[in-house]
């Protein structure tokens, strides 16, 4: 049974929440931006300007690096934090060791960007940092695993709440991942090249178990644990099935570490290697639906909030397209469906169903009800927040069906033969074809990135609101003090 | 003798379906568990309200 003793929410460490948080909508702006610049060098190839700095192989990993890791991780690290002392009833753990992983995690996101703008790059995709930069990321991680446990073990409540869970299958499968997937040798102790210390398919192998267990703990299981704790608080209700939650989270970690291969189909690595990857990715749907099921029937009874809290709508929203890409992602792992979407862009149109339309929904959804609860005040502006949801749902369609329209168009092309037997296209008409359905996903990019700033400008707002509010109450004490004496 | 079995552990054909009995197994067992027992569904149950025991 859970425990009734009680810890004031003052006596949390709150700054530390509020750092991660601003720095994660800094990141999400910056990330986002540079995604709508790089697909409208896509667009327009003219807007590289012949400069080795923003040119699209550069930039890409600044967006991905921006967007995963600056918007993702600060976001993570922010709920997290919050949700671990407010479950557990008892202050985070250690003083400086979490102001240690807010600049450790900050330096490694802004040097990471900054060295890749200058060609610096191990070239595995995620994970392009260099070795110094790793050595700072581990370090940091441990830190974060050692914040986390500790506070666990001095929680007041007895049971630790099915979102911790999630969070410390994340903390620990991100440390083994960028543990072993980095193991590399410095070609010097001045250098910032290495040579990776796998080789051949075996290294391929090793990238893509890193590649897809980085969607599966970093991008789906940590953000599930924000699900888990953010939409019944917001929806005023516990989550649908407690019991559905423990079935979801082990049958998930238990599937998930086997599926990277499916990345790898058609390719030196051996065949049954690829199937086995391929029957998991298509296990792997039942616990994921179990988990929207789950998150989405929290709101029983309480549908009308759908009309009503644009909260709630981000965060159902969020449910429904993680639903939808964890069904289109096992499809695609199929041999068969993989042997047309593989190289094209229905991959990077999927990606990008999950990373906005689940990772950065929730995350919206989960802040929108974190601000106001730090800075103990108001959100400055409900319209702005359904102005941003709308912005959002319309940048995420516009996106995702452009990319359906290229990818499907593209494979469809490239495997096209003429009577003769002769390839019925040339590869540059697959190019001149990908040109509308690029302008249409920029045009996305740009409508997701216009609403995430116009959540920046509300949280700006919302804070200045706060420090107002504060600095009147005190001004009245004060006057009221002085009217006393 | 342990030799042996390290070696036996070594062949993917032994270690593939072991590891599919070991992890069936265990995930059978995790379903038994949650959904077996009426008391123990109720405490399972009650933990789900960990989030509302604070105010805000």
């Amino acid at each position: 049974m859970s425990a009734t003793s009680q810890v004031s929410p003052q006596s949390y460490n709150y700054d530390i929440v509020k750092m991660f948080t601003i720095m994660a909508l800094v990141w999400g702006i910056l990330g986002m931006f540079t995604g709508v610049y790089i697909a409208s060098e896509l667009t327009w190839p003219i807007l590289n300007f012949d400069t080795p700095e923003i040119t699209f192989g550069r930039l890409r990993p600044v967006h991905t690096t921006l967007v995963i890791f600056g918007f993702g991780g600060s976001a993570l690290f922010a709920t997290s934090y919050y949700v671990v002392q407010r479950t557990c009833q008892t202050r985070l753990w250690g003083e400086l060791l979490p102001s240690y992983t807010f600049w450790g995690w900050q330096i490694a996101v802004a040097s990471a960007a900054v060295s890749y703008m200058l060609g610096y790059t191990q070239a595995r995709e995620y994970a392009e940092m260099v070795w110094p930069i790793d050595i700072l990321i581990a370090v940091t991680w441990v830190a974060y695993l050692v914040i986390y446990v500790m506070t666990l073990r001095k929680r007041s409540q007895p049971h630790i709440y099915v979102a911790n869970w999630f969070f410390i299958a994340f903390i620990l499968a991100t440390a083994i991942l960028h543990i072993f997937n980095n193991m590399a040798m410095p070609v010097g102790l001045f250098s910032l090249s290495s040579y990776s210390l796998h080789a051949g398919v075996q290294d391929a192998m090793t990238q893509w178990w890193y590649g897809h267990n980085a969607v599966g703990f970093f991008l789906t299981a940590a953000f599930l644990g924000m699900m888990y704790y953010f939409v019944p608080k917001q929806a005023g209700r516990p989550v649908y099935s407690y019991r559905l939650s423990i079935i979801h989270f082990w049958a998930l970690i238990f599937l998930y570490m086997w599926v990277g291969a499916h990345h790898l189909h058609w390719t030196a690595l051996p065949d049954w290697t690829s199937t086995l990857a391929a029957t998991f990715s298509i296990l792997l749907l039942l616990p994921s639906w179990g988990g929207m099921i789950n998150g989405i029937m929290t709101l029983s009874g309480a549908w009308e909030r759908l009309r009503s809290d644009p909260v709630v709508r981000f965060l159902i929203v969020a449910l429904a397209f993680y639903g939808m890409s964890t069904f289109e992602g096992p499809l695609m792992s199929l041999k068969s469906v993989n042997a047309l979407s593989h190289y094209t862009d229905w991959t990077i149109g999927h990606v990008h169903s999950g990373a906005l339309g689940w990772v950065a929904m929730v995350t919206f959804g989960s802040f929108y009800h974190l601000i106001p609860r730090l800075w103990e005040t108001e959100f400055y502006s409900k319209r702005l927040i359904n102005v941003h949801f709308y912005l959002a749902v319309v940048g995420i369609i516009l996106y995702i069906s452009a990319l359906w329209v290229a990818g499907i168009g593209q494979g469809l092309m490239w495997r096209a033969f003429d009577s003769y037997g002769n390839l019925a296209y040339t590869f540059i008409e697959t190019v001149e074809f990908l040109h509308l359905p690029y302008f249409m996903r920029t045009l996305g990019g740009a409508f997701f990135v216009t609403g995430i700033i116009v959540m920046g400008y509300n949280t700006y707002m919302t804070i200045r609101k706060s420090r107002l509010e504060k600095a009147e109450f005190e001004a009245k004490i004060a006057a009221k003090m002085a009217s006393a004496q | 003798m342990l030799a042996d079995i390290f070696n036996w552990f070594t062949h993917l054909e032994n270690t593939k379906p072991f590891a599919l009995v070991l992890f069936f197994i265990t995930f059978v067992g995790i379903i038994v568990y949650v959904f077996s027992n009426k008391k123990r569904n109720k405490r399972l149950e009650s933990y789900k309200n960990i989030p509302f025991e604070e105010k805000d």
